[in-house]
């Protein structure tokens, strides 16, 4: 039993311990590696003067108001367009022609107009943050039972009570997916917006540490993004399974 | 097609125009200043104007060039692993278990590290390209294998079929779908990164072009590019669509 749990951690373990040797033995000079126990001090370091949490803090603070902001439009949409075959089909080509564009290639666009700094960076996210949650809150509502719909029409609810007491209770549990999906995407632009062009947050810190040729702090900024996109995912899947049990986990293969 | 959609699709096109038309009339009555908001007769003079005497199209082939390259680099390489690991239970529960962790690392932030290695060059953009790129195929090309239906299995050893042919004529065909869908991800995985990459490194490229449009306030242009990158990312996802469907052809012809 405690080799079929070790199992996962041997191989990585096994990579570390051989990476540390043989940057001792070989007394590592380099710009771009580091060994593992000087990337533990660097990120210790890092954590102690508490720089790493103050552009944590502005990475997630920039995400977050992206993702609730693009979030809230994509949801909106998608509802509307679940709900409404004609408004879907007459909105078709707008949309199919619009989401294939790179967020990325949206920042030289909000550079000029908002500069640098949370604004620029929240459009961005907030752009990458609407599709998934438009399509596939689409998905959720028209898969919705049509005896659901039915019933609110013998109730005679209105569309406001339809959506507000059907409609999102029913799709809830793929919207939360969604809502997860989203939340890793937003995280993903949010760095990837920081490291190519906005001095905010883990990515430029680890842009910094990258040109001040500090090796083993690069690698320390590297395996804490990589610590908070994994703990986000954890978060999210708790959440996900404690609010809607096996419900979400409905049609969601990934 | 049959009429009712053919209506419906030109009404969405109507829609479209009318968008478009919208725009023109925020840009012509200057509600958002011309410096940011090229009117998309500006932004089509300026593509047309590109391609006839600029160097637009250069930059496109640059895009082009680096996410193909990258992308298929991690093609190969990402289904070859994933066979190899998806297809062997040993490698499944000691490798991909480490794999799964490093999935929802932010792929950009490989970017330093990279640059530190290689410096500010094509090879650098090429390796994180290939780098991003190939998590969702290797991942699916797992799962594909790990998912093969058992009894297929059974008939290979009954036939006594060595490995590599029941990689090649059970495995692989069987994994298709789920390696396709993949490869469809990464895709736009790989044009995000080329644009970053290009934006970082000043490599020839539509990214480049982009920032230097913005740096020197060419708003036509700048829209020009991104008119552009978003027609790269919709015509390299039609064509994949086609590829899928071609490919796949036998599967819903066996359902």
């Amino acid at each position: 039993m405690t080799l079929a749990r070790a199992k996962p951690v041997l191989l990585p373990a096994a990579a570390l311990l051989a990476f540390e040797l043989w940057a001792r033995l070989s007394h590592l000079q380099s710009d771009s590696l580091a060994p593992p126990s000087a990337i533990v001090v660097a990120l210790g370091a890092a954590i102690g003067d508490l720089s790493i949490l103050a552009a944590t803090r502005d990475t997630l603070f920039a995400a977050f108001v992206g993702l609730a902001a693009g979030g809230g439009i994509g949801l909106m949409l998608g509802v509307a367009f679940g709900i409404s075959r004609p408004l879907d089909r007459l909105m078709e080509v707008t949309i199919e022609a619009i989401r294939p564009i790179p967020s990325i290639a949206l920042l030289p666009i909000a550079l000029i107009s908002l500069g640098f700094g949370y604004r620029m960076e929240i459009v961005i996210v907030a752009f990458a943050c609407v599709w998934p949650m438009l399509i596939l809150t689409r998905a959720a509502v028209r898969s919705i039972e049509p005896r659901l719909m039915e019933v609110s029409r013998a109730l005679r609810l209105s569309p406001a009570q339809r959506i507000a007491k059907i409609v999102i209770p029913a799709a809830l549990p793929r919207i939360f997916v969604a809502f997860r999906l989203s939340a890793g995407i937003a995280l993903i632009v949010a760095v990837t917006v920081e490291i190519a062009i906005n001095p905010l947050g883990l990515g430029a810190g680890i842009m910094l540490a990258q040109q001040a040729l500090r090796a083993d702090l690069m690698l320390a900024y590297l395996v804490w993004i990589g610590v908070i996109g994994y703990a986000l995912n954890i978060l999210l899947i708790a959440a996900q399974r404690r609010l809607f049990g096996r419900a979400a986990l409905a049609g969601d293969n990934t | 097609m049959n009429r009712a959609a053919i209506l419906w699709r030109v009404a969405s096109i109507l829609v479209a125009a009318g968008f478009i038309a919208a725009w023109q009339l925020v840009a012509n009555l200057k509600l958002v200043s011309p410096v940011f908001l090229p009117g998309p007769d500006r932004a089509w003079t300026a593509l047309v104007r590109g391609f006839s005497s600029g160097d637009l199209a250069s930059k496109l082939i640059g895009t082009l060039e680096h996410m193909a390259y990258g992308w298929l680099a991690a093609s190969i390489a990402g289904i070859a692993l994933g066979a190899l690991i998806g297809s062997s239970k040993l490698m499944r529960a000691y490798v991909a278990p480490s794999l799964e962790f490093l999935r929802p690392l932010p792929v950009s932030a490989i970017i330093p590290v990279a640059i530190a290695m290689l410096g500010l060059t094509q090879g650098m953009a090429l390796f994180v390209i290939a780098f991003g790129a190939i998590w969702p195929i290797m991942l699916a090309t797992i799962h594909g294998f790990a998912a093969v239906e058992p009894r297929l299995y059974e008939v290979a050893r009954a036939l006594q079929m060595s490995r590599m042919a029941v990689i090649a004529k059970i495995a692989l065909p069987s994994a298709l779908p789920d390696i396709l869908a993949g490869m469809r991800l990464s895709l736009t995985v790989a044009l995000i990164l080329s644009v970053v990459c290009e934006i970082l490194a000043g490599l020839d490229g539509l990214g480049h072009w982009v920032l230097l449009s913005a740096r020197a306030f060419r708003s036509a242009d700048l829209f020009a590019g991104v008119i552009l990158l978003g027609a790269t990312g919709y015509l390299t996802s039609v064509a994949m669509s086609v590829v899928e469907q071609r490919l796949l052809a036998w599967q819903a012809a066996a359902r």
